[in-house]
């Protein structure tokens, strides 16, 4: 054992020698430079039916991009599994692309790292001022009192998908505006013998998402305004206990869905073996799996009672995309054009389109392309009864710890467990406690 | 290898010996029901990934049912342009072959010094190297990565992001085992071969490949399978370390599960052309894997 | 590493016929020769220089630096410059230690379940793996072929063989229902894997299904080196079968299992590819393995402190098992051998 002594002591001296020196050199991160102005590295999110896709769609504007400006776009499609690591790691190296996507709902988070430029008057200013976009688009960019973080790029929000088919045999005549019609309606389904809900019981952030809007709908918030963890408040409790009873207790959710976590309650519905569907712009994604879009309907998200709008009436998040520059960009002129160009008009009515999203901004929005009946449902809930997701730099683990609370009580709803109020807060007490103290 | 020459058995009643005579009717039954048990255990995945490979996307995605409904090759086609397969398939060919001869080499290197030199710190060296193999990969993943920026921003060696640094992970992953399966190995080579090349005037080099790699190459083949898996395989820090153009096969596979559907045709179908070529290259050489191993790991 | 080769050649060539291998051999008696004395003895070195250089790039700085990280606080506010980010003292430890606090006593869950996994998969792989040997060390019609079939998992990469496992487990599709339930009325109903508490079963079949192949492989190995003799002889003796194995077989393989098992146990406990294939970013609480767990405290919740000291108890409690293995395996055995 000596020897083992030895070596340890020998590993451990002379490795210290060497990070000691490695240290030294690291974390040299300074501001950003316009050294390389005729190159830009910019890392897209996965929007479309594959990564391929994406190409497919981007390359054809990076290359109009490069005509105007002579600036040319190294594109990498980085799939949503990987992204936000890859995110990280550039973050602690500094060595990262000059503009990326970053999920809205990651802006506050990473504005607390300092990593991405923010957006100032000055800067909104290089790319046409802030009042171009839409405002709900504005409230999920970064805590609210300090400059944005990102730009608006693409807007998404969720709205009930229904097949017509499956209504029309249950005898169903219109959509249901309330959780109650729903579940009601969801008994003649079943009674049909076809699935009522789709759901991704194991995906943290759907969980998260849904959650959060019932929240809203019981009045709760997961923070206070002080941005602390408030978990167990009762309409928390309330709120995630009615999302998991739409399996546990009635029964409109299939159990089955309570492992699915790769979108597969989607295609489920596009199969016609599901009535409905909670999702984020779903059209794209319907139609790539073959489901076209005569077969379905698309109407807003229930509530409680009454219709969408603001405070309890809230029936989606504010889903979508941001565009950030990273502060160490070789390239912060032309990463700055670059946004210009990505939120110019005519680029968000192609974007937009090809993903089926909504611009976020203003005049885009305008556009004929976006006034199809499903869009005006989406659009009109982003207007009137979208919520931003909490803007605090804990937002992450909370997506974390709570995501996976919910997971976990589909898991017990699935397995016949039973569901109640003191198992709900005791899940979440859990996930409170492992959020940040500081 | 069952019946040697060593003649004349007494002839043996019930109770017959295990070897050079037919061993008793239990162990024969017993071994039939072990071995085909076994058997249907590891087929059964693989009979699924074949068969899956061949359904519509419609079949896969309903209840599963043991023959397909009808065959269809589209999967084979498809997965070319869901995903960069090629791409991936290249450059997982690079690391992990570049890993493997890297590796391979340097293990040669040591375990030849540590099998045929008494020198200081010999005990500290091999139990430093080994002992790396209980490292979990979670601790040291991100401060290699800005090890690896750092140096990059100090000498201009780009090693993140590039095969590169890729490879220079990799073939440390399995150096420790290697070296130790390769010093069992470079004992069991009789010193004498060695002496008599350097009386013969070779120099330990020499002496190295003329004489004790030739002697070794089960046990090298061996050690050079065993770098290639672990390679070919990983998963953890290829998804930090790579980017669109180096990605590794073990992470974009994982590119046809999309926002969309798990297209799992596609995937059975693409893992199964990506496994086909090492499957065989490793069955191939599975001879020099046992008699390398016999060696190597057992002295 | 080309540096190392060229000095080596040029020493080899300067004194030819003069060296010889030291160790243990009769050769040695020849006495040590002045000239190149400080090469030859730098020769050795040499030829570890490019293992150790790179062992220390890739492996030991890393940890190093991994476990100066443990003593900061390194949570998002800090990781883009983690020079400046406050040292924390043995803060991050205390949290991951405290067993009464959730974050501890998650850690503590994921490491028992880790331990008992990691016991369960070696110990199955390590069965199935001698008994297949065992089995096939006799020559048969179609041994061959079985013994290429048995390799395939282990050939497999490990994302194609995890995924098609994932197929096979799903609640609704999967083949695994599918054969239990409606096939073989089993249950009641079908049954959940990928969630819930048979998730742990699902990962045990996993892991042993990729890992036995290599068992067998390393133990058919050791089998080979058992002398044909010591069969005779005790089946002259009168021995049967099972005596036979008790009595030989598996003490010829004393020295191989020492080893087998101990990597077994390493590369189970540090396992990460395959519960993330197999669960994803979080894994059921039944089968949350330390990796996958570290993992998240690290990179999902953005706590590479907390995630660096959690690793580097991971790490002590390896030496510390890995030390205490060895010595007490060893003791019977005089043979001290790397």
């Amino acid at each position: 054992m000596r020897s083992i002594r030895a070596a340890a002591v020998g590993a451990v001296t002379m490795s210290l020698a060497l990070a000691a020196s490695a240290c030294g050199g690291g974390s040299s991160t300074g501001g950003g430079s316009n050294d390389s102005p005729k190159t830009l590295t910019y890392w897209a999110s996965n929007q479309g039916a594959s990564i391929e896709v994406d190409k497919k769609v981007l390359q054809p504007e990076l290359d109009k991009f490069e005509k105007q400006t002579g600036i040319k776009v190294k594109l990498e499609v980085v799939p949503w599994s990987d992204l936000l690591n890859r995110i990280l790691t550039a973050t602690t190296s500094g060595q990262g692309p000059d503009v990326l996507n970053i999920g809205n709902t990651w802006s506050a988070s990473l504005q607390a790292t300092g990593a991405l430029l923010p957006w100032d008057a000055k800067n909104f200013e290089k790319i046409g001022g802030k009042d171009r976009f839409v405002d709900s688009a504005l409230g999920s960019t970064g805590v609210e009192g300090k400059d944005p973080a990102a730009v608006p790029l693409y807007s998404m929000a969720y709205a009930l998908y229904y097949n017509k088919q499956i209504f029309a045999d249950a005898g169903i005549a219109k959509p249901p505006v309330t959780w109650d019609e729903l579940i009601a309606d969801g008994k003649k389904i079943s009674a049909k013998g076809k699935s009522v809900l789709g759901a991704e019981g194991s995906n943290l952030s759907e969980n998260i998402h849904h959650v959060f809007v019932f929240g809203k709908q019981h009045g709760a918030d997961f923070f206070t305004p002080d941005g602390k963890a408030d978990f167990t408040s009762d309409g928390v409790v309330a709120a995630v206990k009615q999302y998991v009873d739409l399996m546990a207790k009635d029964k409109v959710i299939p159990t089955g869905n309570a492992e699915y976590a790769q979108n597969q309650s989607v295609s489920d519905f596009a199969k016609g073996k599901q009535a409905m569907l909670l999702w984020q712009s779903a059209a794209a994604n319907l139609k790539s799996q073959g489901m076209s879009e005569d077969k379905y309907g698309i109407a807003p998200v229930p509530v409680q009672s009454g219709t969408p709008g603001t405070g309890n009436q809230v029936n989606s998040m504010v889903a979508g995309i941001n565009l950030a520059v990273f502060k160490n960009s070789h390239n912060l002129d032309g990463a700055t054009k670059f946004v210009k160009f990505m939120t110019s008009d005519e680029e968000q009515k192609v974007l937009n389109t090809a993903y089926s999203s909504i611009p976020p901004v203003k005049a885009a929005q305008e556009d004929s392309a976006f006034t199809s009946p499903s869009n005006a449902v989406l659009k009109d809930t982003l207007a009137k009864s979208a919520s931003a997701l909490p803007q605090v730099a804990d937002e992450s683990q909370f997506e974390t710890a709570v995501g996976t609370a919910v997971k976990e009580l589909f898991a017990d709803a699935a397995a016949g467990r039973p569901v109640t109020t003191e198992s709900v807060k005791a899940k979440l007490q859990k996930a409170q406690q492992q959020m940040p103290t500081k | 290898m069952s019946s040697t020459t060593r003649a004349p058995q007494p002839p043996l009643t019930s109770r017959t010996p295990r070897s050079p005579m037919a061993p008793p009717r239990s162990f024969l039954w017993s071994r039939g029901i072990f071995l085909t048990l076994l058997t249907v255990f590891v087929l059964v995945p693989v009979y699924v990934m074949i068969s899956s490979s061949l359904k519509p996307l419609a079949d896969v995605t309903g209840k599963f049912r043991w023959l397909p409904s009808g065959l269809t090759f589209r999967p084979y086609i498809d997965i070319w342009s869901t995903v960069p397969l090629a791409r991936y398939f290249v450059n997982s060919l690079i690391v992990a072959g570049a890993a493997t001869i890297c590796s391979v080499i340097i293990a040669v290197f040591s375990a030849y010094a540590v099998s045929r030199y008494n020198f200081r710190g010999k005990r500290v060296f091999t139990v430093t190297v080994l002992s790396t193999q209980m490292f979990p990969g979670i601790l040291f993943l991100l401060p290699l990565f800005l090890l690896y920026v750092n140096i990059g921003n100090a000498t201009g060696i780009a090693l993140f992001g590039s095969r590169g640094g890729l490879i220079l992970t990799y073939l440390t992953f399995s150096l420790p085992f290697s070296i130790w399966m390769l010093i069992g190995y470079f004992d069991s080579v009789p010193r004498d071969l060695d002496e008599a090349a350097l009386v013969d005037g070779c120099g330990p080099l020499g002496a190295l490949f003329r004489i004790v790699v030739p002697a070794a190459i089960p046990g090298i083949v061996a050690v050079a399978v065993y770098a290639f898996m672990t390679a070919w395989g990983e998963v953890l820090f290829a998804s930090v370390m790579t980017n669109d153009t180096t990605r590794t096969l073990a992470v974009g596979l994982q590119g046809y599960s999309t926002l969309n559907d798990v297209y799992w045709n596609q995937i059975m179908a693409a893992s199964l052309v990506v496994s086909v070529p090492v499957v065989a290259g490793f069955l191939l050489l599975q001879r020099y894997l046992v008699t390398g191993l016999t060696a190597g790991a057992v002295k | 590493m080309s540096t190392g080769t060229n000095m080596t050649t040029t020493t080899a060539s300067a004194d030819t016929g003069e060296r010889t291998v030291r160790k243990n051999s009769p050769g040695a008696a020849r006495g040590p020769r002045r000239t190149g004395r400080i090469r030859r003895i730098g020769l050795p070195y040499l030829l570890l220089l490019p293992a150790l250089l790179l062992e220390l790039l890739v492996h030991l700085v890393p940890m190093v630096i991994g476990i100066v990280m443990s003593f900061k606080e390194l949570t998002q506010f800090y990781i883009r410059d983690w020079g400046t980010a406050p040292w924390s003292g043995f803060d991050n430890y205390k949290v991951s230690l405290d067993f009464n606090a959730p974050v501890g006593d998650a850690l503590l869950h994921s490491f028992l379940v880790t331990v008992g996994f990691t016991l369960l998969s070696v110990g199955l792989c390590w069965l199935i793996g001698t008994a297949a040997a065992v089995f096939m060390q006799d020559t048969f019609r179609g041994r061959g072929l079985l013994r290429a079939l048995f390799l395939v998992p282990y050939a497999l990469p490990v994302y194609a063989a995890v995924i098609t496992w994932v197929f096979m487990f799903q609640h609704d599709n999967g083949l695994v229902n599918h054969v239990l339930h409606d096939q073989l009325h089993l249950t009641d109903k079908p049954s959940f894997w990928l969630i819930g508490d048979n998730s742990f079963v699902a990962l045990l079949v996993v892991s042993v299904w990729k890992g036995w192949p290599f068992a067998f492989l390393i133990v058919m190995a050791g089998l080979q080196n058992i002398p044909k003799e010591l069969y005779e002889a005790a089946a002259l003796d009168g021995a049967g079968m099972l005596q036979q194995i008790r009595r030989i077989t598996l003490p010829s393989l004393r020295p191989v299992n020492q080893v087998l098992i101990l990597v077994l146990f390493l590369w189970t406990f540090n396992d990460f590819n395959t519960p993330y294939v197999l669960f994803g970013k979080a894994a059921p609480e039944a089968a949350d393995l330390i990796s996958v767990h570290i993992y998240q405290a690290s990179f999902v919740t953005w706590n590479f402190g907390t995630g660096s000291a959690m690793s580097v108890l991971l790490l002590l409690f390896l030496l510390v098992v890995t030390g205490v293995y060895l010595l007490l395996t060893s003791r019977g055995r005089k043979t001290a051998d790397v």
